[in-house]
C-alpha cells in the first residue's frame, strides 16, 4: 500500500530532515509516527501525498511510484487520501460547510450528494450547527475538526494526519480518535504522526518513531516511549 | 467539466470580483482608461483613413474659362483636355448652373445673393478628374498652359500636406495603439498578479486537497474576462456617447465638405466589439498569465 525504500529528504537551505527511511505499511494499517519536535515526521508523512518530493529514494502508494508521477496525475492522487494538516490549511474566505464541500466539488459530486455527504461527516466531527460558520470564528480544536470532516469527506482509501490532535483538550481528543478509529475500521489505512503519548499508550497500534529522520524503533502494538 | 462546475467556477469568479473590491476598482480603472485611449485613437484613425480614402479618390481640378471665350473655343478646349491620357473625367458646369449651387449651398442665406443673378460674376467651370490622385498636379499645369484658361484651381496646399500626412498618421496611430493595448496587458496582468498573490495560500490549499490545475484557473479566467468587460464598458458608453453627440454637431455645421466624417451607427458598433474584445483578452490574458506561477504545489 505504502511502501518506501531507502528515502533521503534534504530541504534546499541544506536541513538534512529524513535520511534513509524504509517502510512498509499495509493497507487497512493504522500506524502511529512518533519523535521529538524537529525529528522529521512532518517531512515523512508530506512526502506521501507529495507536497515534498523525496530528495533520493523511491516512495509508492497503491503501486503507483511517486518518482515518476507526472505533476497532472498529482490532485488525483490526493483525491484518493484524506489529509489533516497540522496548521489546519482551511480556506478563511468559505464557511464551515464550504470548505468540507470543496473537497467533494474537486470531484465534480453532485450538489444533493455533496449537501447530504457534509452535513453527515459534520455531524461525525459534532459541528453540524456550526456549519455556516468562517474558519476565523471557531476555536483551534473546532478548525481541527473542520480539516478532519474534509480528509474524511470522500472516504479516502488513506488518511495522513499531521498532529490531528494537537490542539485539543483530552475529551475532545478521544473523540477525535474514536472518529479515526472507526474510519480505520471500515478499511481506510491511518498514518497519524502525534506527540500525544497517552493517546498512543491507550489506543495501541502500530508505533513508528523517528529520531534525526532515521526510524529508531518500529513496533506492532507499540508505546510511545519518549519523555516530553 | 460538468455543467454543475461550470456554474460552480463563474459563481467563483463573480464572487473574486466582489471580494476583492479594491482590486477589481484597480484593474477595472486601469482597463478603462487605456481602452479609453485606444477608442479614442482608433475613433480618430478610422476617421483619418476615412478622409483621405475620400481625398484620394475624389480629387478634382477646377479649370475656369475665360468668359470671352466662344462656346466653338469651349469645345476645342474641352476636347484638348480630353487628350491628356491622365485625364479620366470632363464636366461642363455652366456658370448658370454654379451660381445656382452656390446659392442653394448659402441657404437662407443665399436670397442676399439673388441679385447676382441679373449680371453673373461666375466663369463656366470645367471640373476634371485625374486617373490617379498624384497626376492631379500635372493635369492641372498642363491645363493651364491652354488658351482661353483663366486659371485653374484644385487645393494644391491642403492636398499636398495632406498626402504627405496620411500615411505618416496612420503608421503612427497603429503603432501608438499597439503600444496602449501592450501597456494595458501588462497593467491589468500585474493587477490580478497582485490580486493572486493574494491568494497564493489558497491555492496552495485547493491543490493540497485535490484539486487539478484547470479547476483552479478557470474562476480566475472567469474574473479576470469579467474585469476586462466591464472597463470595456465605461469608455464604451462615453464614446458612443461623445461621438454621437460630436457628429450631429459637426452635422450642422458647414463648410467642411472635405472633412466627411464617418457616420455614428455602424462605427460605434464595430468600435465598441473591439474595446470589449480587447478588454476581455486582456483581461484573461493577465488572469491566466498571474496564476501559472502558483499552480507548482
Ligand atoms: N520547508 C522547509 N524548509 C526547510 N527546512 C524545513 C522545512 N520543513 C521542515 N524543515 C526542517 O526539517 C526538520 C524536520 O521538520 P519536520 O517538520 O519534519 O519535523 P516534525 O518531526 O514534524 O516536528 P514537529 O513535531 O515539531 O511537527 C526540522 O529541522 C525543520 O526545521
Ligand atoms: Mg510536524
Amino acid at each position: 500500500m505504502i511502501e518506501m525504500k531507502d528515502v533521503w529528504k534534504t530541504y534546499p537551505n541544506g536541513v538534512m530532515a529524513v535520511n534513509g527511511i524504509s517502510v512498509y505499511i499495509k493497507k487497512g494499517e493504522f500506524v502511529y509516527v512518533v519523535g521529538p519536535s524537529g525529528a522529521g515526521k512532518s517531512t515523512f508523512v508530506k512526502m506521501m501525498y507529495r507536497e515534498e518530493r523525496p530528495t533520493r529514494g523511491e516512495i509508492s502508494i497503491n503501486g503507483s511510484n511517486l518518482a515518476e508521477m507526472k505533476e497532472k496525475k498529482v490532485p488525483y492522487l490526493r483525491r484518493n487520501m484524506g489529509i489533516v494538516f497540522q496548521d489546519f490549511k482551511l480556506l478563511p474566505s468559505m464557511t464551515v460547510f464550504e470548505n468540507v464541500a470543496f473537497a467533494m466539488e474537486v470531484i465534480e459530486a453532485s450538489k444533493a450528494n455533496i449537501r447530504k455527504r457534509v452535513m453527515n461527516v459534520l455531524d461525525i466531527v459534532r459541528l453540524k450547527n456550526k456549519a455556516r460558520f468562517m474558519p476565523h470564528e471557531l476555536s483551534g480544536g473546532e478548525q481541527q475538526r473542520v480539516s478532519i470532516a474534509r480528509a474524511i469527506v470522500n472516504s479516502p482509501a488513506v488518511l495522513i494526519a499531521d498532529e490531528p490532535t494537537g490542539n485539543l483538550d483530552i475529551e475532545t481528543s478521544w473523540e477525535i480518535m474514536h472518529i479515526l478509529e472507526e474510519i480505520n475500521e471500515r478499511g481506510t489505512t491511518v498514518v497519524m504522526a502525534t506527540h500525544n503519548r497517552e493517546i498512543v499508550n491507550n489506543m495501541r497500534k502500530r508505533v513508528i518513531a523517528i529520531e534525526g529522520g532515521r526510524i529508531s524503533r518500529d513496533e506492532i502494538r507499540g508505546r510511545y516511549g519518549y519523555e516530553s | 467539466m460538468k455543467a454543475r462546475t461550470g456554474v460552480r467556477h463563474m459563481k467563483e469568479g463573480g464572487k473574486n470580483i466582489v471580494r476583492n473590491g479594491w482590486m477589481t476598482f484597480a484593474s477595472v480603472s486601469a482597463v478603462t482608461v487605456m481602452l479609453f485611449v485606444v477608442g479614442t485613437f482608433l475613433l480618430m484613425i478610422l476617421n483619418i483613413n476615412h478622409f483621405a480614402d475620400s481625398l484620394e479618390s475624389d480629387v478634382e481640378v477646377r479649370v475656369f474659362i475665360d468668359r470671352s471665350a466662344e462656346a466653338s473655343s469651349q469645345t476645342a478646349l474641352e476636347s484638348s483636355i480630353h487628350e491628356i491620357s491622365a485625364v479620366e473625367e470632363v464636366e461642363y458646369i455652366p456658370r448658370e448652373e454654379g451660381l445656382e449651387t452656390f446659392i442653394a449651398s448659402l441657404g437662407d442665406e443665399g436670397e442676399y445673393f439673388e441679385t447676382l443673378r441679373e449680371e453673373n460674376p461666375l466663369n463656366d467651370v470645367f471640373v476634371v478628374q485625374a486617373a490617379e490622385p498624384q497626376q492631379t498636379e500635372l493635369v492641372a499645369e498642363e491645363i493651364e498652359a491652354m488658351q482661353h484658361v483663366e486659371k485653374t484651381e484644385y487645393g494644391q496646399d491642403i492636398f499636398e500636406q495632406l498626402f504627405a500626412a496620411t500615411d505618416f498618421v496612420r503608421i503612427v496611430g497603429l503603432v501608438l495603439i499597439l503600444g496602449l493595448m501592450f501597456t494595458a496587458i501588462f497593467l491589468i496582468a500585474n493587477t490580478i498578479k497582485l490580486t493572486i498573490i493574494a491568494r497564493k495560500t489558497e491555492i496552495q490549499i485547493m491543490k493540497l486537497v485535490g484539486a487539478t490545475n484547470s479547476f483552479i484557473r478557470w474562476p480566475f479566467f472567469i474574473e479576470g474576462l469579467l474585469l476586462g468587460v466591464f472597463g470595456a464598458a465605461v469608455p464604451i458608453i462615453i464614446l458612443s456617447y461623445g461621438y454621437t453627440r460630436f457628429y450631429e454637431a459637426i452635422g450642422e455645421a458647414t463648410g467642411l465638405e472635405f472633412f466627411d466624417f464617418l457616420p455614428a451607427g455602424p462605427l460605434l458598433v464595430q468600435t465598441s466589439l473591439l474595446l470589449l474584445a480587447i478588454g476581455a483578452l486582456v483581461g484573461v490574458w493577465g488572469s491566466i498569465m498571474s496564476v501559472r506561477k502558483f499552480l507548482r504545489v
